[in-house]
């Protein structure tokens, strides 16, 4: 029995499809209080007076805090855990990050007060009647202000740069372009996104007296990373004394890897108040308060020599990072950005330069994708103007420059060397498949019904296995990025799998659990994945980056090969053979060269009723744990192929087609591969069409609800066409690369290089994103009035 | 004020605020958190159920105005162990990822099969305009409806 491979039902299905999952706002502790926050309504302002009277008079409010009780109380401020190093050789510009203002407040969103009651309607009632006075001052509102530098966010960067870096060598691009034959210049913006998991973020603070434990249950892609931070540098609990439970959660997206305020806020006032305090953000708190992603502006300079070949590439990016650092924030525009400059191309000089801004806007960090989509979006967007300046086909341009399949590994002029690929094959597969040479025959019977069609491409690479720690460590990191497993097999042969990771929507508990039923020989149902709960497993980097099959699956398979070679010996004792000649397939140990066989239940059973045992050599229990550090960044790839058709009267767009061929290595569950490709889509189409934050020039965020911020919705997005090209990955034991963000890293080009492709015959060169209808109208009437 | 109601199957009394919502009456006084909330506007149809057969956000609704009503939430739409075929097929099809969206997308959807027992893929995808999803892209959710209707209608 092999599971490996195939599309095995998901075990977590049942509770959630029978209203039987458990949300951290589903939890209900007994004598239970809850937080409202007081939020600051304008980008910045200077706090004069807060007068909490009223709102403690409410019956019910136990009480209210501000920044002072966190200062008296010697609360720390909220980490970051990356620091980046600028061109000149100093460090960014990290300002603090109070859990509540100190004094100034700096994004609407902002938090000023706390208010502790014994129900949620007294609690946010109450915090409508907290008084305060503020000055209100001038805010950078938006990422040309913060350039402009009018006005300033922090007094520690005032020009509100919070580094400058760059990666590569300037030399040889500057040579390639006194070089070149042509020389193509793109600038384009990644605009502001808000993630939006469906489930709001919450936390619960629990401080138990009797035993001095605090459990904080939140809504996280990573509870022991916020076990180190909430404990280690901000509360200051030993980890011993510090449970961080996240239970089932709704999606994440990269919104729920950082610590947050909130977070904070209510394991303090727990341990305060002595009594367990619960706050769950309304979906206006979160559009203010999640950490946004995006929010780029890049030009991008492309030297070639005559026949169209890439030379040199030169990169000048401004990102905003919102009012403070959030936990990995500037890792994205840097680290995770520009190391993918070379993307699937040959070109052999780059230079990547990025200055980080501050802004009075709510902070910016890793979103799906987080730095990927932004480079990739930029290279393809250049990569397709190159094709139109040029008159080349974009098709050939790309081939023509594209690495490969026999030039891996291949090292990058930006740090990266990629294992494996196959670029090519990935290309070919899916022009095949959207019908790529039949197009101009459809743009021409769509044409005949007064519709403009438009294909775009994008062909992509990624980094993701987020990473070897001792790497990423000279790059910045403040923490490891290695994974934990621990495997315990029960005396009847039964398994349970502790992994450092955290399922929030990606099935973790169905393809982890193939991976651990083929180790063993086992059945599916004999084993169970639990993640989330800091008091289970050992230690974990959490979920993101898809990361967590390539170097969570791979702790997960080095503790099943432990278990195994354990298994060996205790069998080798049974049959009185020598461990040797011990195989172990299918569920059985046996002994090489004769029908000796001992089940893997019975090697179980033995090991803890250790009768018969080799107890002078071996420990009884079959129990093993591992740590999995990957050697490399795995890199998965493909090819994003869009198909849209556009009416020119009202600008209304329809995709008619949407083709991906990807390679995400060993795939373990097709079903959810391809569930986790449609995902990424339609956010990476959300991006391109629908989304997009704005703050207007108050710092005012405009679109802080559903009703103003579009999602994508059932009838916005077509079916997919999800292709999967395996080049197995090389450096870890599943050959995994990882899917969770392919789809909205290589998508946005594609959607957009089909729209400007369809509106091109009409004279429209550029549109930015989202293209909305009212855009794209727009687009088609400023160029027909030239 | 007191309201009674039938909540999947049982009548009910309970003592609420006037202001309580329907889906505070039934994740805070009835502990069926199944029914998910995930804006504050309405728009997301995470806290779908029905009331006498009909499918509406019960974040939209007061619980004083379920007065007499039959609500059905997720807890209640199995047959005991036996899933309903509507939530069979969503596993079937991978309709869900992290499932905070998929009561209120099954109650829908079920909604939608009583109403149109045979609906095109545009025509589910117009029906499910009030329920976000950010996990699927909806394309196995779409599916799933497809196989859940084709199903019922052999049933």
């Amino acid at each position: 029995m092999s599971y490996i491979g195939k599309a095995v039902k998901r075990k977590e299905d049942k509770r959630f499809l029978t209203g039987k999952g458990r949300y951290t706002d589903d939890i209900v502790l007994p004598n239970q209080h809850y937080a409202a926050f007081v939020r600051s309504q304008v980008a910045h302002a200077k706090i004069t007076n807060i007068d909490p009277s009223e709102a403690l008079a409410q019956p019910g409010v136990i009480a209210v805090y501000t920044g002072e009780d966190l200062k008296a109380d010697s609360v720390g401020g909220v980490p970051c855990g990356w620091q980046i190093t600028s061109k000149d050789g100093s460090v960014m510009v990290e300002p603090p990050h109070p859990a509540m203002a100190d004094g100034v407040v700096r994004h609407v969103g902002d938090i000023i007060a706390m208010v502790i009651a014994t129900d949620q309607n007294t609690a946010r009632n109450a915090a409508n009647l907290v008084d305060y006075d503020m000055d209100v001052l001038p805010p950078v509102p938006h990422l040309e202000a913060a350039i402009a530098g009018d006005n300033k966010v922090w007094d520690d960067a005032p020009d509100n740069v919070c580094f400058d870096w760059h990666l590569g060598e300037k030399e040889p691009v500057d040579a390639a372009f006194a070089n070149a034959a042509h020389v193509v210049e793109l600038t384009v913006r990644n605009q502001r996104l808000v993630p939006n998991a469906m489930e709001p973020r919450c936390s619960i603070g629990h401080y138990d007296v009797a035993t001095d434990h605090t459990t904080l249950y939140t809504t996280s892609q990573n509870p022991h990373l916020i076990r180190l931070l909430l404990g280690a540098f901000v509360l200051g609990i030993p980890e011993h004394k510090l449970r961080v439970v996240a239970p089932d959660v709704g999606g994440g997206f990269g919104s729920k890897i950082f610590h947050y305020a909130e977070e904070v806020l209510v394991t303090w006032a727990s341990r305060r108040d002595q009594v367990p305090v619960k706050w769950t953000a309304t979906r206006t708190e979160a559009f203010q308060s999640d950490a946004h992603g995006r929010d780029h502006i890049s030009t991008a300079r492309m030297a070639m020599d005559a026949e169209g070949h890439f030379l040199g590439l030169h990169i000048q990016t401004a990102a905003n990072m919102g009012a403070y650092l959030s936990t990995f924030a500037p890792a994205v525009p840097t680290w995770l950005y520009g190391t993918l400059a070379a993307g699937v191309y040959k070109t052999p000089a780059i230079y990547v330069e990025t200055k980080a801004y501050f802004s009075h806007t709510a902070p910016v960090d890793a979103y799906r994708g987080a730095g990927r989509p932004e480079m990739t979006y930029l290279i393809e967007r250049l990569v397709e103007q190159c094709a139109r300046e040029l008159n080349m086909d974009r098709v050939e341009l790309r081939r023509k420059n594209m690495i490969t399949a026999d030039m891996f590994p291949y090292q990058t002029p930006v740090a990266l060397e990629y294992d494996i690929g196959d670029f090519h094959a990935c290309l070919n597969a899916g022009l095949a498949e959207a019908d790529w040479a039949g197009f101009e025959a459809r743009r021409a019977e769509a044409a005949s019904r007064g519709k403009l069609r438009g294909i775009g491409i994008s062909t992509y690479v990624e980094a993701c296995g987020i990473a070897p720690s001792a790497l990423v460590g000279a790059l910045g990191a403040r923490a490891g990025l290695y994974e934990s497993a621990t495997v315990r097999v029960h005396p009847t042969g039964s398994v349970t799998v502790f992994t450092g990771t955290h399922s929030h929507g990606q099935g973790h508990e169905t393809a982890f659990a193939q991976l651990v039923a083929d180790a063993f020989g086992i059945d599916i149902d004999a084993v169970e994945i639990d993640h989330g709960d800091t008091s289970n497993s050992a230690f974990g980097m959490g979920t993101y980056g898809s990361r967590s099959l390539s170097v969570g699956g791979s702790a997960i398979r080095k503790a099943t090969d432990k278990i195994v070679n354990k298994g060996k010996k205790i069998a080798a004792h049974l049959m009185e053979a020598d461990e040797a000649d011990i195989e172990f397939a299918d569920g059985n140990f046996t002994v090489k060269g004769t029908d000796k066989s001992v089940a893997f239940g019975q090697v179980a059973l033995t090991a803890y009723v250790p009768h018969n045992y080799p107890i002078e050599e071996l420990e009884p229990g079959l129990e093993e744990s591992a740590f999995y550090d990957p050697k490399n960044f795995t890199f998965p790839g493909g090819t994003h192929i869009i198909e849209v058709e556009v009416d020119p009267d009202t600008g209304m767009l329809e995709i008619i087609q949407a083709v991906v061929a990807d390679d995400v290595g060993t795939v373990v569950n097709p079903m959810i591969v391809e569930g986790q490709i449609h995902g990424g889509l339609a956010q990476g189409i959300g991006q391109a069409l629908f989304e997009g934050a704005q703050y207007d020039d108050d710092g005012q965020l405009v679109t802080s609800s559903f009703m103003n911020y579009t999602m994508p919705r059932a009838a916005d997005l077509p079916f997919f066409k999800a292709g999967i090209h395996v080049t197995p990955c090389t450096h870890n034991p599943l050959g995994a690369k990882g899917v969770g963000e392919v789809g909205s890293i290589g998508v946005p080009p594609a959607v957009i290089n089909a729209v400007i492709d369809a509106l091109r015959p009409r004279g429209v060169t550029d549109i930015s994103m989202p293209a909305t209808p009212h855009k794209i109208w727009q687009a088609l009437n400023a160029a027909a009035a030239k | 004020m007191e309201v009674t109601l039938t909540v999947n199957g049982r009548s009910v009394t309970k003592d609420v605020e006037p202001r309580t919502l329907l889906v505070q009456l039934l994740r805070e006084h009835l502990s069926l958190t199944g029914t998910h909330v995930g804006c504050d506007t309405s728009q997301c149809g995470a806290c779908v159920v029905h009331v006498n057969g009909q499918s509406v956000k019960s974040c939209t609704m007061l619980a004083v105005e379920a007065t007499g009503a039959s609500v059905t939430t997720i807890e209640g739409l199995a047959n005991g162990s036996e899933l309903h075929p509507m939530q069979a097929a969503f596993k079937e099809c991978h309709g869900l990822q992290c499932g905070f969206c998929t009561p209120g997308m099954v109650m829908s959807s079920v909604d939608l099969v009583s109403k149109n027992p045979d609906p095109s893929e545009h025509e589910i995808r117009e029906w499910l305009e009030g329920n976000l999803c950010r996990c699927t892209g909806y394309h196995n959710i779409v599916k799933a409806v497809q196989t859940a209707a084709a199903n019922m209608k052999g049933a």
